[in-house]
């Protein structure tokens, strides 16, 4: 430790996605201590749901897990996961964060992780993980790799809790690590600066009443159709449609569903969806080669580096359809979909009879970012994202000294750009350790 | 030196005065026209269609035979140029094309052939100053807008011709002989081409504004180089006339025209009859003839 | 006014045709419109170049042959000299005069017995050899 007076050289990260793994790996490395805390029970965040990301094709939890890994084993990275921040007082330097540990109803300081107690539960739910497709039970990881990998109860899905009978998980744990009777504990934490890195939500497929309130079975969000590609998702990476399991030939994309639309839900561009609608065409395409691939969308922007390349191959070379307008309306029609759109480079109507739409929904501000840039007493924009102390110049720096915020909860970002994000408030950090 | 010349169908009727004047020229600056023997139509256009062989026969007889007369090709003609130029490279290039159309001919054509435009030798072999050494009556104060069009230049990696936004060669060639090259934004837009026969009222709006991007810019005559363009910014002024009732017509010369003037020819022997609007005036006018 | 897109109907066979003759791939078409912002005789056509490209890849037969675009086409390459994505369009245009001329039924575009009195003494060989190539069965 470099304490030096009373300033307090650790830093807390809050929220452990990629932006929040990578800002603790960096301060970690630079030799002072990181608390990283995660409201999950494992860190990773929505990368970790992603099947492959662009523009390389590489798989995400190839590429993903080496960090969560490196994370966990850091001699400098504590991780407090499971856990929410209730409080935050103080200034740089000397903050005091409050944080609830939420009760696990197992014991990680006895538990294996050898996952006997998920085999064995017998409650069934649909996985949140796996965007309500897949299996999950009521004592869970989020993925064979998590990190840390040891389980939780959602009390609210496990019988005992719910029914007072059962407690198979207590009888097959070799180590006796289930404590049904945990209760969520307070604890205090001393820190210098924190990053907030609270990453982002999709919006909710329920709010758009035109694509179906979310009610029609095969018209899934982005983050679902990662889900359906990916090996570990709930068919295995193969592609096929959640109503009857059958392999979708004819699938519609729309890209800016709730984005670029100030009248009725969010004006600003979430930047990352022509990019994931074109490298889910082009995994669809490389899985299922007669189908068609119908993507709907306003502008194509793709200003990273390969991006635009990337977009044309997938045109050019694996004959994805673009057309350019909006789709008004999306309506269960049998075992099909119909989706009534535009192709304002002919001027004409366009319908499709789909076999699943996906909606690239627009991407949110977490639902807790607001309370906690109160509890951080830092600023948030009309929509709930953090504010930084400048658009250009200052652009992970607060309005307070010794809190910096990182990725997508500054506003939407893809990954290259929310892990350069966090590398730079990493460097705040370091750079305010140093000074003082 | 001589060069293999194939003058093509319109250089022995509607432009012989092209064919005659650039004979005549090349004898003074020491190069012979060496005509092709049993020449046949250039087939007019290059097919676009890639499965169209049969339209790459003609061509490539015309080169098979000039093969076994020489190595250097020559034409005058734009279309004729475009067609015999592509080909050539299409042979030299494609493997499978190159044995079909051998097998089918009967020859061993390998695409070696060099094929030039007239101007290409003016500018390569020739060299402009050695033409400006030939002057007899430079054209001085003659304000001349080069009209390239479109097959001389395009495709741009097929023809090696010129830059194809912005070429200059023929500009070098019209000051060389004295006259100031009018530059003027339609002279790499096309004339119409075979429109005039397809559309006739497009190709005549095409003409019309080559024209007048010419005579906005200061032009007192429009220089071509194909036949075709010829007919369509020449000879169609009369349709062009009877539609836009102001314009004012201006005459057309090919550039070997212009070139026996500058080198002392007799005027009466460049064909001017054969040109629609009458240069006569002009030229008299500026006392080149 | 109204598509009902199908994969069938998507680059059907009507769009590979075209992409067969013309050796090119319509799938490549951003659809810019820089061949049509050149071109020299788009003033006269009822679509430009790029709309009917657009048509022929959604498989629009008949709204892509029955335009007067490509019949006005004079071949000049302004297009194709500059198309950003190297797609040869003369060679597209060309390919829809193909399909309808190549039809079993002759479907001549030009008529040498409608000329006007005069015209065949008036026009160079050179464009009627042209013409013919390009508009007549």
């Amino acid at each position: 430790m470099k304490e030096n007076g009373t300033f307090i050289k650790r830093a807390m990260v809050i929220g452990g996605g990629i932006a929040g793994i990578s800002a603790s790996i960096d301060i970690g490395n630079a030799g002072y201590d990181v608390i990283l805390v995660e409201k999950l029970p494992s860190i990773g965040g929505k990368m970790l749901q992603l099947s492959e990301t662009f523009p390389t094709l590489d798989c995400a939890q190839c590429t993903l897990t080496p960090k969560t890994v490196e994370t966990g084993q850091h001699p400098h990275i504590r991780l407090l996961t499971h856990s929410e921040v209730e409080g935050v007082e103080g200034k740089a330097g000397d903050f005091t964060v409050k944080i609830r540990r939420k009760a696990a109803y197992v014991d990680w300081g006895k538990c294996t992780g050898c996952g006997l107690c998920q085999e064995k539960c017998p409650s069934k739910k649909p996985s949140e993980f796996e965007r309500g497709m897949g299996t999950g039970k009521a004592i869970y990881t989020l993925s064979p790799q998590a990190v840390p990998n040891k389980p939780v109860i959602n009390p609210s899905e496990c019988r005992y809790f719910l029914e007072k009978k059962c407690r198979v998980c207590e009888k097959v744990c070799p180590v006796g690590a289930i404590d049904y009777e945990q209760e969520d504990r307070f604890i205090e934490e001393k820190v210098g600066a924190i990053i907030a890195a609270v990453g982002f939500d999709l919006m909710p497929m329920e709010t758009f009443g035109e694509y179906g309130y979310g009610a029609i079975p095969d018209v899934i969000d982005g983050l679902a159709f990662e889900r359906i590609n990916s090996a570990s998702g709930p068919t295995t990476g193969q592609i096929r449609r959640p109503s009857d399991g059958k392999v979708p030939k004819e699938v519609v994309f729309i890209q800016c569903t709730g984005s670029r639309d100030p009248e009725r839900y969010m004006p600003y561009c979430s930047r990352v969806c022509c990019m994931y609608t074109a490298k889910h065409a082009r995994l669809y395409k490389h899985k299922v080669h007669d189908g068609q691939v119908y993507i709907f969308y306003m502008d194509i922007r793709s200003t990273g580096k390969g991006y635009e390349e990337f977009i044309q191959q997938g045109m050019e070379e694996e004959g994805i359809l673009y057309l350019r307008g909006r789709v008004s309306r999306i309506f269960r029609d049998g075992e099909k979909v119909a989706v009534w759109g535009v192709d304002t480079l002919t001027g004409k109507k366009v319908e499709v009879s789909a076999d699943m739409v996906v909606l690239a929904t627009a991407i949110i501000p977490q639902g807790e970012a607001k309370g906690l840039a109160q509890k951080l007493r830092i600023h948030v924009d009309d929509y709930g994202f953090f504010t930084e102390a400048e658009r250009k110049l200052r652009p992970v720096e607060t309005d307070r000294e010794g809190i910096y915020i990182a990725g997508c909860a500054q506003g939407p970002k893809d990954i290259a750009d929310a892990v350069a994000h966090a590398n730079a408030s990493a460097s705040k950090v370091q750079a305010l350790f140093a000074k003082h | 030196m001589d060069y293999l010349y194939f003058p093509g169908c319109t250089l022995y009727t509607k432009a012989k005065n092209f064919d005659q004047t650039a004979r005549d020229c090349s004898l003074l600056l020491g190069f012979q026209l060496k005509e092709l023997p049993n020449w046949t139509c250039c087939g007019a256009t290059f097919p676009l269609a890639t499965d169209n062989i049969m339209a790459l026969l003609p061509p490539s007889r015309i080169l098979a035979r000039a093969r076994e007369e020489g190595t250097t090709l020559t034409t005058l003609c734009s279309v004729c140029f475009n067609v015999i130029k592509r080909t050539n490279r299409l042979i030299r290039n494609d493997g499978d094309k190159r044995d079909t159309i051998n097998n089918f001919m009967e020859t061993n054509y390998q695409g070696d052939l060099r094929v030039l435009h007239y101007l290409e030798i003016l500018k390569q072999d020739v060299g402009f100053p050695r033409i400006q050494e030939k002057m007899k009556k430079p054209l001085t104060g003659l304000k001349a807008a080069p009209y390239y069009g479109c097959m001389l230049l395009r495709p741009f990696e097929e023809m090696e011709f010129d830059d194809k936004e912005k070429p200059t060669l023929f500009e070098g060639f019209l000051e060389a002989m004295g006259a100031e090259a009018i530059d003027f934004p339609y002279k790499i837009e096309c004339c119409g081409s075979f429109q005039s026969v397809g559309s006739p009222e497009v190709a005549t709006e095409c003409g019309y504004k080559i024209l007048g991007s010419a005579v906005k810019n200061g032009a007192e005559v429009v220089v071509s180089t194909c036949p075709l363009c010829t007919f369509n910014i020449d000879h169609k002024q009369a349709d062009i006339k009877q539609k836009y009732l102001d314009f004012k017509p201006i005459p057309v010369l090919y550039f070997t025209q212009l070139l026996g003037i500058a080198m002392g020819l007799d005027y009466q022997t460049l064909g001017f009859g054969q040109n629609f609007v009458d240069p006569l005036p002009l030229l008299k006018g500026k006392g080149f003839i | 006014m109204k598509i009902e897109l199908t994969r069938e109907k998507v680059h059907n066979e009507f769009a590979k045709k075209v992409e067969l003759i013309s050796g090119q791939n319509l799938f490549a078409c951003y659809q810019c419109g820089n061949c049509t912002a050149g071109c020299p005789v788009a003033f006269a056509m009822e679509v430009g170049p790029h709309e009917v490209i657009r048509y022929t890849l959604l498989g629009l037969e008949e709204e892509a042959l029955a335009v007067n675009t490509f019949w006005l086409c004079a071949s000049c390459l302004q297009c194709t000299s500059r198309c950003p994505k190297g797609i040869d369009i003369a060679r597209v245009m060309d390919a829809l005069r193909m399909v309808i001329l190549r039809k079993k039924d002759r479907k001549d575009h030009i008529h040498v017995s409608e000329f006007q009195e005069g015209f065949l003494e008036k026009v160079p060989q050179i464009a009627f050899i042209s013409g013919f190539r390009k508009f007549l069965s």
